[in-house]
């Protein structure tokens, strides 16, 4: 297995895990309480220390069916939540591209997804949760009790201590399918108008962008809960696992298999058009891919993910010029705006403004490059990188990523540090 | 099925069958040795089912109390429809070597309380007109290993024993399945390196609940396990005592 979802490391560290809340966590010198490692980069990584893995801790603690509230240990699953809520008619307030990931980690990354610009992030959504430090008892923290380590917690990167257990309010569906349309668009203006048109009348919108174009041509979706599906049908499970002999050496992503998937994704996407969806499809389209990671071969790939506020959003088409001339980038390439909800995180990621997100296999120098380039234009377009999908930004781009670090670092627990933690304090 | 008793809640295949299946019946009993841990499994099954959940803590190696625990079951559901052992401890061989005590011990947890505790289900099973016992053996139990042949011992006693107990049972409409599951992953052998013929407890979970609804004998799961040991149970004596398996 690898350590991260981008398979960009081979660390030295060891793990322990809990699988019972009532069971002592015992103590190390350098621990980080972990999920299913479905972060890109190292923030879930430790090298040198302990994981602690809490994906075996994904107990339900209660449901309140009337009032839409659930308490879960934080192993479980976006997935695994969304089947036992759904046919009891709610649904998760925010969910980021991949069931796969846990509640944890959802809190502990402060996630977002394509409903951001009117909901927020999920951090939004947690009522309560529950924090293990190392030299105290078990801490509840919310907005009333423990505040600022509430406010620490979520989007502190697991570094405030091990959270074991979520209390979250759930949003309300009638119907099991997503109403979707599809809209090709030519330039990037166009989707910043589409943007701003659909925002208003639906919930969920995303784009998908074609990174071998210089104009920033892509397809535009915008979603919504539907008044069609039975709740107590499938939500669409259908994960199929890649073969093994994927990505057991030769990566599958290259400039030929990019230029055919595009154009074939363009042609299939033509013009407008309306269907449904199911929630497993809408939500986590490539979850039925098991493993898609391994497309990439072994040598992983790099994720880059950055937001940049409204008024300097234009910097992206340079950033989709840079990345369409070095022809390096890949399939997934995702554009979608961000609303002024925040979330009581200290560290969250989510801000107003327009966030693109790119895969690059690893090509080595050239990649890490090609990111360090990216970055610094980020940085001028005073935007903020998203630890996340992070592996190589810089102590400065972390510390202007995130203005109130100095008040979030009070609150780290001096037995908790991560891979991720420790290059960006530039140890 | 109405009624649904777990002995041994706690453990890795335990947990990963009761959330399969646990929508499906009105009344689940947990019963498992660690209260606490039992009251985070009951709020789990509560929260996942509409079954009525109880628990029961009992140190089950304790073969005196069985009976006073079936008679316990019953004031609480009624009827016990189907019924899954699921504890046991992984013995450790080289400690098995010098420690006899700890020996016997070990056969008593993971054999001769199985035993005990098996008889008297499925003859509460018999009185109530039929049911359902699912006894987790292994593979383990097909021969005897230098590596893990205290814990073999054990889980080859419960197989025969069911074996005549199955057949005894026939008349009174109880089935009694015997589960040997080879390497899976759960908590109990956490401590031990994983490789390719490890399966997860979801997997074992779903082979469990396929056996009980086609009535299967004896279920090795992951099906492959059925030949592995096939194969280990062919080798003459002469040569297996050499092997260093």
């Amino acid at each position: 297995m690898s350590d991260s979802w981008g398979n960009l490391y081979r660390s030295n560290q060891s793990s322990i895990t809990l699988d019972w809340r009532s069971d002592p966590l015992p103590a190390r010198e350098k621990m980080l309480a972990i999920g299913n490692r479905r972060s890109y980069g190292d923030v879930c990584i430790n090298d040198g220390g302990t994981v602690v893995e809490l994906s075996g801790l994904n107990k339900f603690i209660f449901f309140d069916v009337v009032e839409g509230t659930i308490r879960c240990e934080a192993g479980v699953t976006l997935w695994q939540l969304a089947k036992l809520v759904v046919p009891r008619g709610w649904f998760l307030p925010v969910t980021p591209g991949t069931g796969f990931a846990t509640i944890g980690g959802a809190v502990a990354n402060d996630v977002h997804g394509k409903n951001h610009h009117e909901v927020g992030s999920f951090g939004c959504f947690v009522q309560s949760l529950g924090l293990r430090r190392s030299q105290e008892s078990d801490l509840t923290c919310s907005a009333s009790e423990n505040p600022e380590l509430f406010a620490a917690t979520i989007g502190g990167l697991g570094l405030t201590g091990a959270i074991i257990w979520v209390e979250l309010s759930l949003k309300k569906i009638t119907h099991s399918l997503m109403v979707v349309e599809s809209i090709a668009y030519e330039t990037y203006d166009e989707f910043i108008s589409l943007s701003q048109e659909s925002e208003r009348t639906h919930e969920y919108c995303v784009s998908w962008v074609d990174c071998l174009n210089i104009a920033g041509r892509g397809v535009f979706f915008r979603g919504r809960h539907g008044e069609r599906g039975n709740l107590n049908d499938s939500l669409g499970d259908n994960a199929r696992s890649v073969p093994v002999i994927v990505g057991a050496g030769f990566p599958l992503v290259n400039q030929l298999s990019l230029r055919l998937f595009n154009y074939f994704y363009l042609r299939s996407h033509r013009g407008v058009r309306e269907y449904d969806e199911t929630i497993a499809k809408f939500f986590y389209p490539l979850d039925s891919l098991l493993d898609w990671n391994r497309i990439y071969g072994r040598r992983g790939f790099y994720q880059f993910q950055c937001v940049v506020p409204f008024e300097n959003a234009d910097v992206l088409t340079q950033v989709l010029k840079k990345v369409s001339t070095d022809k390096q980038g890949s399939f997934l390439s995702v554009l979608k705006t961000m609303g002024d909800k925040t979330s009581p995180a200290i560290l969250s990621f989510c801000r107003p403004g327009v966030t693109l997100a790119l895969d690059f296999p690893n090509r080595g120098r050239r990649t890490t490059e090609l990111l360090s380039t990216l970055e610094q234009m980020i940085v001028e377009a005073e935007g903020a990188i998203y630890p996340a999908k992070d592996a190589t930004m810089s102590t400065a781009t972390f510390e202007k990523s995130f203005p109130r670090l100095s008040e979030f670092t009070p609150h780290i627990d001096p037995a908790y540090t991560s891979t991720f933690w420790q290059r960006v304090q530039g140890a | 099925m109405k009624s649904l008793l777990i002995l041994g809640a706690t453990s890795g295949i335990a947990r990963a069958y009761v959330d399969l299946v646990a929508s499906r019946f009105e009344k689940i009993v947990l019963v498992a040795r660690n209260s606490e841990k039992l009251s985070e499994l009951a709020s789990h099954v509560s929260t996942i089912s509409a079954a009525d959940v109880d628990t029961i803590t009992a140190d089950l190696a304790d073969s005196i109390s069985h009976s006073e625990l079936v008679e316990t079951v019953i004031a609480k559901s009624g009827s016990i429809d189907c019924a899954l052992i699921s504890y046991g401890v992984l013995t450790d061989q080289n400690r098995c070597a010098e420690d006899v005590d700890y020996a016997m011990q070990q056969f008593h947890l993971n054999g001769t309380s199985t035993l005990a505790l098996s008889s008297r289900i499925a003859r509460q099973m018999a009185k109530q007109g039929g049911g359902t016992l699912a006894v987790i053996g292994s593979v383990a139990g097909d021969r005897g290993r230098r590596s893990n042949y205290c814990y073999g011992a054990a889980k080859s006693a419960v197989e025969s024993f069911l074996a005549g107990l199955r057949s005894d049972m026939q008349k009174h409409d109880v089935h009694v399945l015997t589960i040997k599951p080879g390497f899976v992953d759960t908590p109990m052998t956490s401590n031990i390196k994983k490789g390719a013929l490890w399966a997860g407890a979801d997997k074992v979970a779903a082979d469990i609940d396929t056996a009980i609804t086609k009535k299967k004998n004896i279920l090795y799961t992951p099906w492959f396990w059925r030949y592995i040991m096939f194969v280990i149970k062919s080798i003459p004596e002469f040569i297996f005592k050499k092997l260093p398996l």
